[in-house]
């Protein structure tokens, strides 16, 4: 069997192995605190077809796509500036591993506090979870590059800008991918709290709004849809992603 | 000292400083973030009055309890799982999607199950750590020598003696930047769920000193947060260095 329709097989497996398990967990537990999948899927449906419902998710895109630019664009240039000084780099590598494992979380009220209660305090509390694993992916990237490709560009006396655009970047381009594949799950988790713990819109306010209601429906829902998006979208990185490394 | 070392004692002193002349030049005005001399004098107050001390103790519980539990059932999940190849290939779209999922709008739903206590916050740690402590292990184990199995089998181990006295002592670089992994999520998860709705707790604390204004309160608790977090990624990275390093391989 191709490695392909493998992959199709223990995703259909997978997939309904946990619908299995979800169904299971609601006969369990009950209507107290669950939903079964296919009421779910109904009141999704349904949830969908309002205005309110895409006001909501029209907000979290927006914040969650400056977030990621910013996250990609801030990341890249320092993996780029930290791999290619070896000094700075190895000074730095360490210091940004350790900024990788504190809990972002708790830096929350001091982001807003320094971006007010919106959209800006999102967008920032988004960026800071994907700049770090986007920047270590690079600058791992750019240091596991041959050097014969390097000295091949100094030879040719390629500037910086020639030299990042036309050999590091190519050659970095699979691990790089996986920084971006991670950055972006950790970005949308970032932009989605963010409007849980502060914010008047987006469906992480959705969120927060259904749990003091108590509105089951719209918290299996909307957990649902952000489950199927995020799921969906790492889905297709990943493939590209390993296409990629297959190169 | 190293030059790397003293290049980075420079960073941190440097952001420091540039962060205190901000707050003293106005830059950053007081109800923003008041002076790092400030916050340290108030750390020092808060640790001094104690007042904080159940609450700071209740939240390193809770995450010490979900560590505990996301490591040692990741382990033994890896453990079992990379003898089911099946079984693996078949989670592994699961794990490598996993972190793409957030994990705390679950957090409402588990309130709802478990009440408004210790439980859903620990579980949300657990939650968060115990598939990268699963994917981790899977990685280590894949890199274990066929001849050491070999040797095990020769000398007639059960699978559990293998595990135990061959395969995941090899692993140990493996199973240290694991708990590195386990320990963050973990802070995360209890901390975080303490900020979206709890009764108390390091998280609670800092949210209610944020709509109070309380500045006194807030950055002394978020520094000791960030200090714990990084004090404890230091030893656990300091000890996998001193292992790689035996062996030769760093």
């Amino acid at each position: 069997m191709s490695g392909e329709v493998r992959r199709w097989r223990n995703a259909v497996v997978l997939v309904a192995a946990l619908v299995v398990l979800w169904e299971v967990a609601y006969l369990i537990i009950g209507d107290v605190a669950l939903r079964s999948p296919w009421q779910t899927l109904r009141f999704t449906a349904k949830l969908v077809q309002t205005d309110l419902f895409w006001e909501h998710a029209t907000t979290t895109l927006r914040a969650f796509g400056v977030a990621l630019a910013i996250a990609v664009g801030l990341g890249l240039a320092i993996g780029f500036a930290l791999g290619l000084d070896r000094l700075a780099g190895d000074a730095m590598e360490p210091m940004l591993v350790a900024l990788y494992s504190i809990p972002k979380i708790t830096l929350y009220p001091i982001l807003l506090l320094a971006f007010g209660l919106g959209m800006s305090a999102k967008v920032a509390f988004g960026a800071i979870h994907g700049i770090i694993p986007v920047a270590l992916f690079t600058l791992a990237a750019v240091r596991g590059i041959k050097p014969i490709l390097l000295k091949t560009g100094r030879v040719l006396k390629l500037d910086s800008a020639a030299m990042v655009r036309s050999i590091l970047f190519p050659a970095a381009v699979p691990e790089i991918f996986t920084g971006l594949r991670v950055g972006f799950s950790l970005t949308l988790i970032g932009t989605v709290l963010g409007e849980m713990f502060a914010a008047q819109h987006g469906l992480g306010y959705l969120l927060m709004n259904a749990m003091s209601l108590y509105n089951i429906d719209v918290i299996m829902s909307v957990t649902f849809l952000l489950v199927v998006f995020a799921a969906g979208v790492n889905a297709v990185l990943l493939a590209i992603d390993r296409r990629l490394h297959f190169r | 000292m190293r030059k790397v070392t003293l290049v980075q004692v420079g960073i941190v002193t440097g952001l420091v400083l540039l962060l205190e002349a901000l707050c003293l030049a106005g830059v950053i005005d007081k109800i923003t973030m008041p002076p790092p001399h400030r916050i340290v004098v108030d750390f020092v107050r808060l640790m001094i009055a104690g007042k904080l001390w159940p609450e700071i103790g209740k939240s390193m519980g809770n995450v010490l309890i979900a560590f505990v539990i996301a490591y040692v059932l990741g382990i033994l999940i890896g453990t079992v799982l990379h003898g089911y190849k099946g079984v693996r290939d078949t989670l592994d779209p699961l794990f490598a999607t996993y972190y793409a999922i957030p994990v705390f709008a679950f957090y409402p739903l588990f309130i709802v199950m478990f009440g408004l206590g210790d439980g859903p916050q620990v579980l949300i740690g657990i939650l968060l750590g115990v598939v990268a402590v699963i994917v981790t292990t899977l990685n280590g184990l894949d890199r274990v020598p066929q001849v050491l199995r070999k040797t095990a089998r020769i000398a007639r181990l059960t699978p559990l003696q293998t595990a135990l006295r061959v395969t995941l002592p090899f692993c140990a670089p493996y199973l240290l930047s694991a708990a590195k992994l386990a320990l963050a999520y973990a802070f995360i998860g209890v901390i975080g769920s303490e900020f979206i709705m709890a009764k108390n707790g390091m998280g609670y604390e800092i949210g209610y000193a944020y709509t109070n204004f309380d500045n006194a309160t807030m950055y002394p608790l978020i520094l000791l947060i960030l200090l714990f977090s990084i004090v404890m990624n230091g030893v656990l990275t300091r000890w996998e260095k001193l292992l790689l390093a035996r062996r030769g391989m760093a």
